[in-house]
């Protein structure tokens, strides 16, 4: 148990554990059952969430934090829906520029961040404030279409497996190799850990702040063109809706990467959105009160923090 | 510059050749004209009071600072540099007062920041791992690997590290910023060995400290600098403490220490401690006396901070006796009137982004004392100069900023007050101030306790000096005792320290 707390990622996926089977047991102690499928069902909801916080993850490394994704994911999705226009042939367009957009944003934040010396959490707060004024200007409700084709990332499956799944796996595992096996990744560690350290030991750290930025900000619009792709539209609140920026960040800190940066990884993120992505599921089955649901989720996060606090501070003394 | 004939430095090939620098922060001239050089194999110590320009000499070397004017050539090729790294890939290593390591990552992850070697394309940590084993190994530590998480590991260690970084940037020209104020006795041998090591290398060592016993051990030439010039440079063998002191300061300091408290001077016992215990204290006990300084020697770990932290409430004592009784926190600690001046006066004396003034009343504001002296006269008590009140405690020297933490205490006058390597960082000029005002506070009836891993400045401000070891009180000596005593109750009974 000791050793299990003492590291925050494996304290996560214990957790993880642990709620699976205390929910598998609750739930067919209420005479329902907890499927296969209901496992699936997990994945197909975490996506979303789960590649938002694997580009959160990036950021709060990296020593900062970004506030801006829900905004930019609504954003996205009506980019893309009205670039597709209902047509099968524009999909490559649409993704494109709704990268494109999601890459100049977090282009936008990092340079805010770094050259105008801003502290993170005013910075995307402002930006994301900036793109609410663009959305709420321009549409007030649902716009564009988006082609049958395109909605199969929402909903096709491979097998058993969402292809949204597929696809968040893919987006954990390709940040888990850059944070891990390049020189990127080290400096993100190092800019994170101390800026000062890492200025002086040659790491252009202005650099690192924005190229991590506009990698969060490309998951969050792969996020977007996934909802886009579920709902066959964008939608001006699909992002805030699903409350994604302080869901994502909730989510890192729950998978044990410090808030202050520079320790921390991708497979605690993701530890701590399937813990999420269970309790929800779970309650669901109870068919629990949705403030009772909101309650226990505060309280794990909070709780999970503490835990990893105290840890810190034995070590410290 | 007064290169002065020595026949190595003539002999020996010239690595570093600064002349004529100069520099200004928003038009205030904190260097002009410094000439420096250093030669293959040398160890160059750079001396100077707080403020006479030897950081941001050194800053200028490692490409932090651009020079105003004058040239660094470095292996006969005159070079500038904009950004650390490109001092760095010169050949010039900086080892910082505070280290730059990153603690949560692993040794090797440190050694190799900003150059991480690359396999097609893939940081490489096998070659990471095996080039820092392989550096390690010549500097024979073996106590830790390349894996090892650097907070896991003790300052001493953690000098190791920056020193095998410097190695593997192949440095020609090692800084060391005041290496050993972090490191206990025993330790700085340790560091003295690798810094010859460095020497046999052919490597040019610049040693900035203001240990003059040190400098005097260690180096081949002494650089002075005072007020942002150069005073001169000479070999270490040809000058005598008492020389480069005058040339520092520009005076005298013979009378380095106050004189020692007069028997009939001390008076009433202040604080005792009785068989007193905790976690890392056993059996403690002790007295304190009005009027009189006890200073506490000991080893690193040998439980010298904790006692006072002990004594103070801040990790409070869990058994034996103590009058007055034995505070459970700090907030019991500060009423029963004692105060500490902690090691760390940056991270845990001061709010660093205040002011003077407030972070004068730091304490009495914290315990509601309505204190009857104003800031201006604590700050005149304290010497304070300029006596500026608004002025954010973060911009003073080391000294000054000391001068604060102990007005911070005199608003409350405490009957006991706890010192805990009261000048380290702290410039000569500000060090005898600081023992000067020690001693007053003695004088005026308080009761002072005092440790120093400076042995010379522990036997001369202390009238009695206790000893610890491993927790407990290995012993207790009268002021004037000799280093070797002292040494050899610190250690093991005699064995050499």
């Amino acid at each position: 148990m000791i050793a299990l707390v003492a590291n925050p990622t494996r304290a996560v996926y214990a957790a993880l554990i642990a709620t699976l089977a205390v929910g598998w047991a609750l739930v067919a102690f209420d005479g329902g059952t907890f499927t296969l499928n209901d496992l699936v069902g997990i994945q197909q909801r975490s996506a979303a969430l789960g590649i938002v916080a694997v580009g959160q993850t990036l950021a709060i490394l990296a020593g900062s934090l970004d506030l801006s994704v829900a905004y930019l994911i609504s954003l996205v999705s009506l980019v893309a829906a009205e670039t597709m226009a209902g047509q099968s042939s524009n999909i490559l367009t649409a993704v494109i520029v709704a990268l494109g957009v999601s890459a100049l944003v977090g282009l936008v934040n990092g340079v805010v961040i770094t050259k105008l010396k801003v502290h993170a959490f005013i910075a995307t707060l402002g930006v994301a404030l900036v793109i609410r004024g663009v959305l709420d200007h321009l549409y007030d409700g649902p716009a564009g279409r988006v082609p049958v084709d395109f909605q199969q990332l929402g909903y096709a499956r491979i097998g058993p497996i969402p292809v949204a799944a597929i696809l968040w796996a893919a987006v954990a595992f390709g940040v888990w190799f850059l944070l891990r096996r390049t020189r990127f990744g080290h400096r993100v560690y190092a800019v994170g850990g101390d800026v000062e350290v890492a200025r002086l030991s040659g790491v252009r750290t202005d650099r690192v702040v924005i190229a991590a930025h506009v990698l969060c900000s490309l998951c969050a619009g792969v996020a977007g063109l996934l909802l886009a792709s579920r709902l066959g539209a964008g939608a001006p609140t699909v992002g805030t809706d699903g409350g994604y920026d302080l869901e994502s960040i909730a989510a890192v800190v729950l998978g044990g990467t410090a808030l202050a940066g520079g320790r921390g990884g991708v497979a605690g993120t993701v530890g701590g959105v399937l813990l999420l992505a269970v309790l929800d599921s779970v309650f669901n089955q109870l068919e629990v009160n949705s403030f009772f649901k909101d309650v226990v989720r505060g309280v794990v996060i909070v709780v999970a923090v503490a835990v990893y606090a105290r840890r810190t501070g034995r070590r410290a003394s | 510059m007064e290169d002065t004939n020595q026949k190595p430095a003539e002999s020996a090939q010239v690595i570093l050749r600064m002349t004529g620098i100069g520099k200004s922060f928003l038009g205030i001239r904190v260097l002009r004209g410094i000439d420096l050089s250093a030669t293959a194999g040398e160890v160059h110590a750079v001396v100077g009071e707080n403020g006479a320009g030897k950081s941001t000499l050194m800053k200028i070397l490692a490409g932090v600072h651009q020079p105003d004017e004058g040239t660094v050539e470095i292996g006969g090729q005159t070079r500038s540099f904009a950004h650390p790294v490109e001092a760095q890939r010169a050949g010039v290593a900086i080892i910082y007062q505070e280290f730059n390591l990153l603690p949560e990552r692993s040794v090797a992850d440190n050694v190799f920041l900003g150059r991480e070697p690359t396999r097609r394309g893939l940081v490489d940590r096998a070659a990471m791992d095996e080039a820092t084993s392989r550096l390690l190994d010549e500097l024979d530590e073996h106590s830790f690997g390349p894996r090892h998480l650097v907070k896991d590991l003790s300052v001493a260690q953690q000098q190791v590290v920056e020193i095998v970084k410097a190695l593997s940037v192949d440095a020609r020209i090692v800084v060391m910023d005041e290496p050993t104020a972090a490191l206990a006795e025993h330790e700085v041998e340790l560091l003295y060995r690798l810094i010859r090591r460095l020497q046999g290398r052919g490597i040019a060592v610049l040693y900035i400290s203001h240990r003059l016993r040190e400098v005097f051990d260690l180096a081949d030439r002494v650089t002075v600098l005072k007020d942002g010039a150069h005073v001169a440079t000479v070999p270490a063998a040809d000058v005598t403490t008492g020389e480069l002191v005058k040339m520092m300061v520009g005076r005298e300091l013979d009378a380095y220490f106050p004189p020692r408290a007069e028997e009939s001077a001390v008076g009433e016992v202040l604080l005792t401690v009785r068989n007193g215990g905790n976690g890392k204290l056993d059996g403690i006990d002790l007295d304190l006396r009005a009027g009189e300084i006890v200073g506490v020697a000991g080893l690193q770990g040998s439980g010298r901070s904790s006692l006072v932290k002990a004594i103070f409430g801040a990790e409070p004592f869990t058994r034996g006796e103590m009058t007055p009784a034995r505070p459970g926190n700090v907030r019991a600690g500060v009423a029963a009137g004692i105060g500490l001046v902690t090691e760390d006066r940056k991270a845990e004396g001061l709010a660093l982004n205040q002011s003077v003034r407030d972070n004068a009343l730091l304490v009495a504001r914290a315990i509601g004392h309505r204190s009857r002296a104003t800031v201006s006269d604590l700050l005149q008590r304290v010497k304070l100069a300029p006596p500026r009140q608004e002025t954010e405690v973060k911009y003073l020297s080391g000294g000054n900023q000391q001068k604060v933490v102990l007005a911070k205490w005199l608003t409350v006058s405490p009957k006991v007050l706890l010192f805990d390597e009261p000048t380290r960082g702290v410039d000569v000029g500000a060090k005898a101030a600081i023992h000067d005002l020690m001693r007053e506070l003695a004088d005026s009836g308080t009761a002072i306790l005092m440790i120093s891993s400076e042995l010379p400045e522990l036997i001369g401000m202390s009238d009695r000096i206790v000893v610890l070891r491993d927790g407990r009180v290995a012993g207790q000596l009268p002021g004037g005792s000799t280093e070797e005593s002292v040494m050899a109750l610190a250690a093991a009974d005699g064995a050499a320290a």
